[in-house]
């Protein structure tokens, strides 16, 4: 899957957590525009690692703190 | 400059703000004296203790004072040496096999804390490219551990087996896997399936290591823990467990029957660099675990006394985070830090002393009030810890 497929796919899985309807661009922070919690941030990783079929461990996660890098580092791991 | 205390401040706020309500600080309880192990004077007022871990009563056990005694006398106050050089007493030998025994295991690792086995253990083992799998509600020294590593860390949803199969079959062929769990999970006091847990781990070629720190002496018929309850403590490559909970003391350790255990004593950073336990320590526990062996009238009171408050407290209105009674700690839920603190001071003036805990030690940002029993506990003392709780409650508005 290109990035832009895999950017169509992650804004849909992304809906449900949004529940403050914040407008979502490649520049959008999870801790400081989305506000989310550890717990959701897990649920959310675990939706995305579902249903793309990959691994984002703790490790990978500490380096994505943007929506952009988040899009880029699962097209990276889809290989 | 920056000032690098600039990160606390959220947290400094909130304390500022807890505190100016009035409410005593229920971070800084100072136990003026402890007058057995379910009791001690705290502000001068006699106090029951239900948030000590200290689950078998041992800290008062004449048997274990009089080997600590004895050790100060023939061995000295410590050891000012690590493990791998002048720290090792013929009681640190003596705790391992005890260790061994107890667990009917080859090996067996003592550290000087709890925290610093699963830190040692789990960054020694997991190396780079290697991938260690954990449960989200696994203990800060697990996490700590996971951190100082170079494995690539893993977590998966609070016990739920799909979850965690599902990580384990997406790691990549001939990556080296670790499994870690907990038997007792301390913040609700809720067990792990171990059985099923465990069983997929192995499918999938996964190393496992249980943390015990929760349940060692009481939970399985010879106070094993619980995989030992349900029937795959063999499966289990690693046990954790510590000293200051059941075995009334401090220290932590690893048991294994791995054939090339003995190695970590050589390789592991926080067994190497740091001093070894005390003599007087050493041998407590070790006397402590043997007679924790042959304690199987303590655990069924442990229990009863745990089915007994579980019982009075959902009966009287209070949310509680199990269902059942399935540990020593029955964790008692609060609406907000602010209510809870207040029903923590209610129960202090009650005489009852209970653990606070809050985020980010707490799953999904909770407040509870953490009650751990211990078998020590009389019946009437149980019945009197209800009936304080269920004045505080009313006072405070929370049932």
């Amino acid at each position: 899957m290109d990035r832009a497929a895999t950017a169509e796919k992650i804004a849909e899985l992304i809906e449900p957590f949004n529940k403050k309807g914040v407008a979502i661009s490649d520049a959008t922070t999870f801790a400081g525009d989305l506000e989310w919690d550890s717990l959701t941030v897990m649920d959310f990783v675990a939706a995305i690692e579902d249903d793309f079929d990959i691994i984002i461990s703790m490790n990978q996660q500490a380096e994505i703190e943007t929506y952009g890098q988040l899009i880029d580092a699962v097209t990276k791991l889809q290989g | 400059m920056t000032d690098l205390f600039s990160k606390f401040d959220g947290l400094i706020e909130q304390r500022r703000a807890l505190l100016s309500t009035g409410v005593t600080d229920p971070f800084n309880l100072v136990m003026e004296k402890v007058i057995s192990p379910t009791v001690a004077v705290c502000n001068g007022r006699e106090t029951i203790l239900l948030g000590t871990y200290n689950y078998m009563g041992m800290t008062f056990d004449p048997d274990v004072i009089a080997a600590g005694k004895q050790a100060l006398d023939e061995f000295g106050s410590g050891t000012t040496g690590s493990r791998v050089l002048n720290g090792t007493y013929a009681g640190h030998r003596a705790v391992e096999d005890a260790l061994k025994d107890f667990y009917g295991m080859d090996h067996a690792m003592v550290f000087s804390t709890g925290y610093q086995a699963n830190l040692g253990i789990i960054s020694t083992m997991a190396g780079k490219g290697d991938y260690i799998v954990l449960d989200i509600d696994s203990h800060a020294s697990i996490w700590d551990g996971c951190k100082m590593g170079d494995a690539e860390v893993v977590p998966f949803k609070h016990n739920d087996i799909v979850a965690m199969e599902k990580r384990l079959k997406r790691i990549p062929e001939g990556a080296g896997k670790l499994v870690v769990l907990e038997g007792v999970y301390s913040m609700l006091g809720d067990i792990a399936p171990l059985k099923e847990m465990i069983a997929v781990a192995k499918a999938h070629g996964a190393m496992v290591l249980v943390d015990e720190a929760h349940s060692m002496g009481f939970i399985g018929p010879n106070g094993r823990g619980v995989a030992e309850d349900q029937g795959v403590l063999d499966q289990v490559d690693f046990v954790i467990g510590t000293f200051s909970k059941s075995v009334g003391t401090v220290g932590g350790f690893c048991v294994s029957n791995h054939p090339k255990f003995e190695i970590l004593r050589l390789v592991c950073r926080p067994y190497v660099f740091t001093a070894s336990l005390p003599p007087s320590v050493v041998h407590t526990a070790s006397t402590s675990i043997r007679k924790l062996m042959h304690a199987a009238d303590k655990r069924a009171h442990l229990w009863e006394n745990s089915r007994t408050l579980h019982a009075g407290l959902t009966q009287r209105g209070f949310t509680l985070g199990t269902k059942t009674p399935q540990s020593a700690i029955i964790s008692v839920i609060m609406p907000d830090l602010e209510r809870g603190a207040m029903m923590w001071e209610a129960l202090l003036h009650e005489g009852l002393y209970v653990n606070l805990a809050r985020p980010p030690a707490t799953p999904a940002g909770m407040t509870l009030l953490r009650c751990s029993l211990c078998a020590a506990h009389s019946a009437e003392q149980v019945q009197t810890i209800i009936g304080m709780f269920e004045r505080a409650g009313k006072a405070v508005g929370i049932i």
